[in-house]
């Protein structure tokens, strides 16, 4: 069969793909975090990562921070289409890579080890907050935050020093300097 | 302190307060509760349809032909997943629609319980929103918000889920007002800008080659809108052509009107698109069914888009100017705006858009929806015509299947004012007519309505016969009868090598019998002669009638587009079939 050439489905020329962090605030009430997830799944959007807590407890609101990727036109979809859940009160939209706003992104881990190694282990850690959060003479539980990019290096470097377990969390972003989100 | 009610009564007072005057249902375990409670409430009056798709595509009917929102009762289970196809069907062509949905005892959600399934699950993307309401005393102010969001910005469906223990559980009740009307998606409110307006008259005075193509937005933004939609194209003298949905917002044999556009629309409405130079889209959404191939879809035009959906515009098209705004609010203060700058500008402009119509003209003259007719088998096209002229001088509704016969009401039914023409057109459901026509005459008691159909899509619901007849429904079922799913077999024969595979249908019921078993009438027109004679008799039956109009079974729906290829290049008539490529075989 020919290759096809779907006037419907493949448009002829495909944007560049850009990484947008999308930050939306809803009411935190049963199903939202389906709501969400299945207008992305449905319309064929993907999620790189996601972090949701609530963060007012008295209006219940909860803040949701989306790592996404998508062509320019897909991403204004996506934020319509966020825009008319009934739950959505606000969406914020941001390019990664954009100048006053900052992202973090936090991980545990879990290492074995005698105590020389984890001393090593700490000084590697440094530029990124650690805090031990437990240690024993053979392990340490060590938190960091981070960007992406540097909890995947530091990741890399820790294995070779006996890192048996990663957790990490999606990305959470704010706005430098006293404006925020509107 | 106030007086205490049910959920079930809590229900039927939310209903009142929302001025329901119908509800479209079916009974079952988990509803009981709020069936029990019908019998207080005489101002709402509950029709029994046999299956709850039929009784969603009945609140369809309801709701397009009235302008109202449709309510749909249903039970737990199977009662909410049988409505799931009207739903969706409501979504896609945004008809507001309220379902109520009984779900289990609260204890029991999540047990798997008897007639359990996760309701607002399977409805979450197929409805606008949807509640699972689990404390009686949050009832009335989900109700009451299901009406908003489903009539607000662009209408659509929605959901309640009431577990039976809610149902009986007393709670207070409280009216909650709507306050903000044609709210965009029951959210901002957009306001129009005097620059938004100039910029749109300033593209309208630089067109040499405009287009209006206008969409359901205008029917569902209500009868002021094809008020001022007929006056704005008047004022401009500019063509306009219109979607399977907007059909009737302005007047089929209006000169001005170009007939409809898409893979089934006019030579004329698709050349118009594909060379314009200024294409007006109002209250459409730039479905693929309209644009064909996306790269190529009107290449030299500057594109206003009016919607009340903001995900509407640049979804699919890019356009010059987005206006989102409610079509009524925008034509309104558009006209007013036009008129204050442009006396007479329907004359001064028409030098410069003779040629336009010139070109136009030459397009009409391929008559692109003639066909060969016959004085020995009956056409389909041709049974349209006569029916369209047998009923045109009385107010007739109608609705239709999904196929080949609803391509040809399409193209030779004129329709004269909006609300008079109920299609599935997002979803594409066959079934939708005969339940759709239920819904119109219970909205419309009097007037003719007419379900055009064919015997494949007819079959799917033929059983709400039962409940036409039950009520008194003097509905007609014009069924053109051709023993196949003809639209299947067309691209069988078109793009597949004439392999009809599994499109047609041995062993059809007499319809003339099945329609004496239901206790309604059949009529059956084998040949041209009889056919004037028997749709009269049609008409002139005030019960509900089978009419099985035999055609030839294999005539082809023109023109049309091929998939894979531009407006421009249309399939005129059978001599030209050879033109699709293999790429274009492969689309839907």
């Amino acid at each position: 069969m020919a290759k096809s050439k779907s006037a419907y489905s493949v448009p002829g020329k495909i944007g560049k793909i850009e990484r947008h962090i999308i930050v939306v605030w809803v009411d935190n009430e049963a199903g939202v975090l389906a709501r969400i997830a299945g207008l992305f799944s449905g319309r064929g959007y993907n999620i790189e990562s996601l972090a949701v807590a609530e963060v007012d407890k008295k209006k219940h609101i909860s803040r949701i921070t989306i790592v996404t990727e998508g062509t320019p036109q897909v991403i204004e979809q996506i934020n319509l289409q966020l825009k008319k859940l009934v739950p959505v009160h606000k969406v914020a939209d941001f390019k990664r890579g954009e100048k006053d706003i900052l992202f973090r992104e936090l991980a545990l881990f879990k290492i074995l080890g005698n105590p020389k190694k984890i001393e090593k282990v700490k000084k590697i850690c440094k530029k990124f907050n650690p805090v031990v959060l437990d240690k024993t003479n053979k392990s340490v539980v060590i938190q960091v935050t981070a960007l992406r990019a540097e909890i995947d290096k530091l990741a890399l470097d820790l294995k070779s020093l006996g890192l048996i377990s990663t957790s990490r969390t999606g990305a959470v972003a704010m706005t430098k300097g006293p404006k925020i989100f509107n | 302190m106030p007086k205490l009610l049910s959920g079930a009564e809590i229900v039927f007072k939310a209903l009142e307060d929302q001025k329901v005057e119908y509800i479209f249902g079916y009974p079952g375990g988990a509803v009981l509760p709020i069936y029990d409670e019908l019998k207080n409430h005489k101002s709402i009056k509950h029709i029994l349809a046999r299956h709850e798709q039929g009784a969603g595509h009945s609140a369809e009917g309801y709701a397009r032909s009235s302008g109202k929102p449709g309510v749909l009762l249903v039970t737990s289970g199977p009662g909410a997943t049988n409505a799931v196809t009207a739903l969706t069907d409501a979504y896609m062509d945004s008809v507001p629609l309220v379902c109520i949905s009984g779900q289990v005892p609260t204890h029991l959600i999540g047990t798997d319980a008897f007639q359990e399934c996760d309701t607002t699950g399977i409805t979450r993307p197929c409805t606008k929103h949807n509640w699972l309401v689990k404390d009686v005393n949050d009832l009335s102010r989900v109700l009451h918000l299901a009406f908003e969001v489903a009539t607000t910005g662009r209408p659509g469906p929605v959901l309640v889920d009431i577990p039976k223990d809610i149902q009986f559980k007393k709670g207070k009740y409280k009216f909650f007002k709507n306050t903000l009307k044609k709210k965009l998606n029951g959210k901002a409110t957009h306001k129009i800008s005097n620059t938004e307006l100039d910029k749109f008259i300033d593209l309208i005075k630089k067109s040499s080659k405009p287009i209006f193509y206008t969409g359901g937005g205008v029917i569902n933004s209500g009868p002021e809108a094809s008020k001022y939609l007929r006056e704005l194209v008047s004022l401009t003298g500019f063509p306009i052509t219109s979607t399977l949905q907007g059909l009737g917002a302005y007047p089929g044999d209006d000169p001005q009107f170009l007939g409809m556009l898409g893979m089934h629309g006019t030579y004329e409405a698709n050349n118009a698109m594909h060379d314009c130079d200024l294409m007006i889209n109002i209250g459409a959404r730039f479905d693929d069914r309209i644009t064909g191939k996306v790269d190529e879809f009107s290449p030299r035009s500057k594109k206003i888009h009016v919607d009340i959906d903001p995900s509407s515009i640049g979804k699919n098209i890019k356009v010059d100017l987005a206006i989102v705004s409610d079509v009524t609010e925008l034509l309104k203060s558009l006209i007013k705006r036009f008129k204050e700058k442009n006396k007479n500008f329907v004359n001064s402009n028409k030098q410069k858009t003779s040629k336009w119509w010139e070109q136009i003209g030459k397009w009409r003259e391929k008559k692109s929806l003639n066909f060969i007719n016959s004085d020995k088998i009956i056409k389909p096209q041709h049974a349209v015509q006569r029916l369209y002229e047998l009923t045109k001088n009385q107010d007739t509704f109608i609705t239709t299947e999904v196929g080949q016969h609803q391509m040809w009401a399409a193209q030779h039914y004129k329709f004269n004012k909006p609300n008079r023409w109920m299609t599935s057109g997002g979803l594409g459901t066959m079934g939708y007519g005969l339940p759709a026509a239920i819904g119109v005459q219970i909205a419309n008691p009097g007037k003719l309505v007419v379900d055009i159909a064919g015997e494949a899509s007819v079959l799917m619901t033929m059983q709400e016969m039962s409940t036409a007849v039950q009520y008194r429904l003097p509905i007609k079922i014009f069924i053109l009868n051709n023993e196949y799913m003809g639209m299947v077999r067309q691209w069988q024969e078109l793009l597949h090598e004439k392999n009809y595979s599994e499109s047609y249908t041995a062993a059809l019921p007499d319809f003339v019998k099945l329609a004496e078993s239901y206790g309604c009438v059949g009529i059956r027109a084998k040949t041209p002669d009889e056919l004037d004679e028997k749709i009269k008799e049609m008409i002139n039956i005030d019960k509900p009638v089978i009419f099985d109009c035999v055609v030839d079974k294999a005539e082809n729906c023109f023109p049309m587009i091929p998939s894979g290829k531009p407006h421009n290049q249309m399939i005129l008539g059978p001599e030209e079939e050879e033109e699709i490529s293999d790429e274009g075989k492969i689309l839907v």
